[in-house]
């Protein structure tokens, strides 16, 4: 039978040492484990150094790209499109032909107006007729009546007489004076027709659709045998040459924007490549519903075909401003709703309320007052911070 | 001078050692389940400690914007700026969805924030690497537990944005991590469509004669383009200034604003009593289960080591050992197990817990709790052990 418990001092060492062995190296784990997982382990943080920096702030909006010229060529009166001359894509020249509007019945109401003018001047020449007809009966009735006055003077002439080619001469004349004032409403009248007979040849030039500058058709809005009405659009022709991007800038970031400040522009199909740009112009009134200031930014040199409608992103730089004490916007924390950092000041953590300035892209952010050069301060921290937390301070997270 | 139990114990030491730490990992698997169920409360308490906020500002009689979808109108954060006791206000998007990232899908909250300064509501409040969105759009901060990296380009709906920033514990009360973006980035993720949604959407339009009445070309184009722009946003997040009581200010703001709002209070009722409480609940049962099991099977262990040594204790007996130094070292035994066991299953606990792909917490409290819990469960085993120890007759030591 086996004894249960073996005394002999060399099995007892030897088995103690081996249970000591591994029990002390399970209670050291167990407090290493207490200490550095959950609550009570201390905050793993990263720390840097308060430093003076150049901060060039930038400014970064989105825009897309526009023409800064569009034509938008429609009729002045409603009509069917007869017929098309160019298609999207097309370059076309100042007064190049680019749509026709069916006439329908414009041409037989030309040839009524001019029915109406040559009558009118029938009725002119009429009239002129008239005039002389008048004429040569008023020199009749004026030489009845001064051969009549001498006839009376010598008394071979009856007064009831004289009065009869004195009357006859009044007549002549008033009949004169109706021929002279026909012909007058005769040549108004021609000229009024005329005028009608012009104004549908001009309604018919309206018709021939011409670009009013050269420029790239970009939209072909109605096909032949559409009805479009006034002032539709029937070919869209842009400027290629002239495009620029009507960019949005967050208000809360767009301090500082002011037209002619150098632009980088990413159109968003060649996301690799930069182009190179400048502010043209910010515009007096700003988005209310985005929270956005506009400015329009223009293209260093030509783009080529042109991305209308492309998302563009545009980056302004500001001029650097000179050293001034940074931080990275990371070691920014609120706390109390105050923005500050936490210090580290001889091991031990301390908020530090700061007053911030300009950012720039990298993150640094501008510490107008609240640190001194060369003040330890917390980067990053593995959890929320707090006056009392424990730091430990690592080189890298996570 | 070493007691009898420890004699014992050193003459089986391997298989002591060896029992205590199959009961560790058992302990362990208790203590595991009950950080878990921590895990799934912490969780829903740190999406409303990360939010920053005293106040929820929620579409009217909805309890938004994590139990149920809520929608405003962006602007509403403004005449809440300027109600008495009110410090800040800003507009939140919330929206969970699945990121395809190097060929797998990661699961995420979308969280829309205003970025124009540090450390406004709805931010991470801490960055374990990198630094925050300074350009408004196409950057963004992730939680670590998304996988990006620092660099890491991601595509959310119809754009690509650049990781600049990474947090930690940044989660949506189910859990999943959190991806920051601009406020207005977000805002197009949310609700701007898809193309091809976009292009049904403007057959549509242009095919109903209400829609897009002949000889009208300009009533589509106005159509199209109010169907194409959203300025919503899932609640407002407001912070009360110091001094001011924060329901005075919500019940301010419900009156003259009309619109629900949620104090710190009534969100995590909200979170903790409505949105997780049957799973939390079920988590609990099985803890509870786990718990009873692991106390029998400790009983077991106990009793059947103390049957084990039967022969050998009627010989103590035989050579007059008191009961008492019987049942001492018996229950010196088992709370020695005891206490191994809570040692290899906290150890255990607080390595593999890590690896849980959501959140588990677990706390001193708890842990001490289970201590006790732990070395209650071993008296009483040993109780039962003592019991057929002390039963035993003293003739067994010489028979067969």
């Amino acid at each position: 039978m086996k004894m249960p418990f073996s005394l002999g001092p060399f099995t007892l060492n030897r088995r103690t040492w081996m249970l000591v062995a591994v029990l002390v190296p399970l209670l050291l784990l167990f407090a290493w484990v207490a200490f550095r997982f959950g609550p009570l382990a201390p905050v793993r943080v990263t720390a840097v150094t308060v430093e003076e920096r150049a901060i060039a702030p930038a400014l970064f909006g989105i825009g897309t790209v526009e023409a800064r010229y569009t034509q938008r060529i429609g009729p002045t009166a409603p009509g069917r499109v007869a017929s098309l001359a160019v298609d999207v894509g097309n370059r076309v020249v100042a007064g190049q032909l680019i749509a026709v509007i069916d006439p329908i019945d414009l041409d037989q109401r030309i040839a009524a107006a001019s029915g109406s003018a040559g009558r009118s001047a029938a009725l002119e020449q009429a009239a002129t007729s008239q005039i002389a007809d008048a004429g040569a009966r008023l020199a009749l009735a004026r030489n009845e009546a001064d051969r009549g006055e001498a006839l009376f003077r010598g008394g071979w002439l009856t007064r009831a007489a004289l009065d009869q080619r004195r009357q006859a001469l009044a007549a002549a004349q008033a009949g004169l004076a109706t021929a002279q004032a026909n012909r007058s409403a005769a040549a108004l009248d021609r000229g009024r027709t005329g005028a009608e007979r012009a104004a549908l040849v001009e309604q018919k030039a309206n018709l021939r659709l011409v670009a009013p500058r050269a420029g790239l058709v970009v939209r072909r809005l109605s096909e032949p045998g559409t009805t479009v009405v006034a002032g539709q659009a029937v070919i869209e022709v842009v400027d290629p040459a002239e495009l620029w991007i009507n960019a949005r800038f967050d208000q809360t970031r767009a301090a500082g924007l002011v037209a002619g400040l150098p632009a980088r522009i990413v159109l968003r199909s060649q996301a690799d490549r930069g182009l190179g740009g400048k502010i043209l112009r910010v515009e007096p009134v700003a988005d209310p519903v985005t929270e956005e200031v506009l400015a329009k930014v223009s293209f260093d040199k030509a783009i080529g075909e042109p991305p209308i409608g492309e998302l563009a992103e545009v980056t302004i730089a500001l001029p650097a401003r000179s050293k001034a004490l940074a931080v990275p916007n990371a070691a920014i924390y609120r706390v109390g709703g105050k923005l500050g950092v936490w210090a580290i000041r001889e091991g031990d953590l301390e908020f530090v309320p700061v007053r911030l300035g300009v950012e720039d892209a990298d993150g640094w952010v501008q510490v107008l007052d609240g640190l001194t050069k060369g003040d330890r301060i917390v980067l990053h921290s593995a959890r929320p911070l707090s006056t009392g937390s424990n730091i430990s301070i690592v080189d890298k997270l996570p | 001078m070493i007691s009898l139990a420890g004699r014992d114990i050193l003459h089986g030491w391997g298989k002591f050692v060896l029992t205590g730490v199959g009961l560790g990992l058992l302990i362990g698997v208790t203590l595991s389940m009950a950080g878990v169920y921590r895990g799934m409360v912490d969780d829903a308490q740190a999406l409303l400690d990360n939010s920053g906020a005293d106040l929820w500002v929620v579409q009217k009689d909805t309890l938004g914007p994590y139990a149920e979808p809520s929608s405003l109108n962006e602007d509403t954060e403004r005449p809440i700026r300027a109600m008495a006791g009110v410090d800040r206000a800003a507009g939140v998007t919330y929206l969970t969805m699945q990121i395809a990232h190097e060929g797998s899908d990661v699961r995420v909250m979308v969280v829309g924030a205003e970025v124009a300064l540090p450390g406004e509501p709805g931010q991470p409040p801490h960055l374990l690497a990198g630094r925050r969105i300074v350009h408004g759009h196409y950057e963004a901060v992730a939680d670590v537990k998304t996988g990006f990296a620092i660099g890491d380009r991601v595509k959310v709906r119809r754009n690509t944005y650049r990781i600049v920033g990474l947090t930690s514990r940044m989660v949506s009360s189910g859990g999943d991590p959190m991806l920051f973006l601009s406020l207005k980035d977000a805002q197009d993720a949310q609700f701007d469509k898809d193309s091809d949604a976009i292009v049904r959407q403007r057959a549509r339009t242009a095919s109903s004669p209400v829609l897009n009445p002949p000889g009208y070309p300009a009533v589509a184009e106005a159509v199209n383009a109010a169907q194409a722009t959203s300025n919503n946003v899932n609640a407002v997040l407001v912070t009360v200034k110091r001094g001011a009581d924060a329901d005075q200010v919500a019940a301010a703001i419900r009156r003259w604003q009309r619109v629900t709002v949620y104090t710190r209070a009534d969100m995590e009722s909200i979170l903790i009593d409505k949105m997780i409480a049957n799973s939390a609940r079920q988590i609990g049962m099985f803890l509870v289960i786990l718990a009873i099991v692991s106390a029998a099977i400790v009983a077991f262990i106990i009793y059947t080591m103390t049957i084990g040594k039967i022969r050998e204790i009627a010989v103590l007996k035989l050579i007059g050992t008191r009961n008492r130094t019987i049942a001492g070292m018996i229950l010196q035994q088992a709370l020695g197990l005891g206490l191994i066991g809570f040692a290899v299953g906290k150890i255990a606990a607080s390595f593999w817990a890590p690896f849980f792909p959501k959140y588990v917490l677990l706390l001193p409290a708890d842990s001490l709790r289970g201590f006790f819990v732990v070395m209650g469960i071993c008296t009483l085993a040993s109780l039962l052990a003592i019991h057929a120890a002390i039963k035993v007759d003293p003739a067994e030591a010489i028979g067969g």
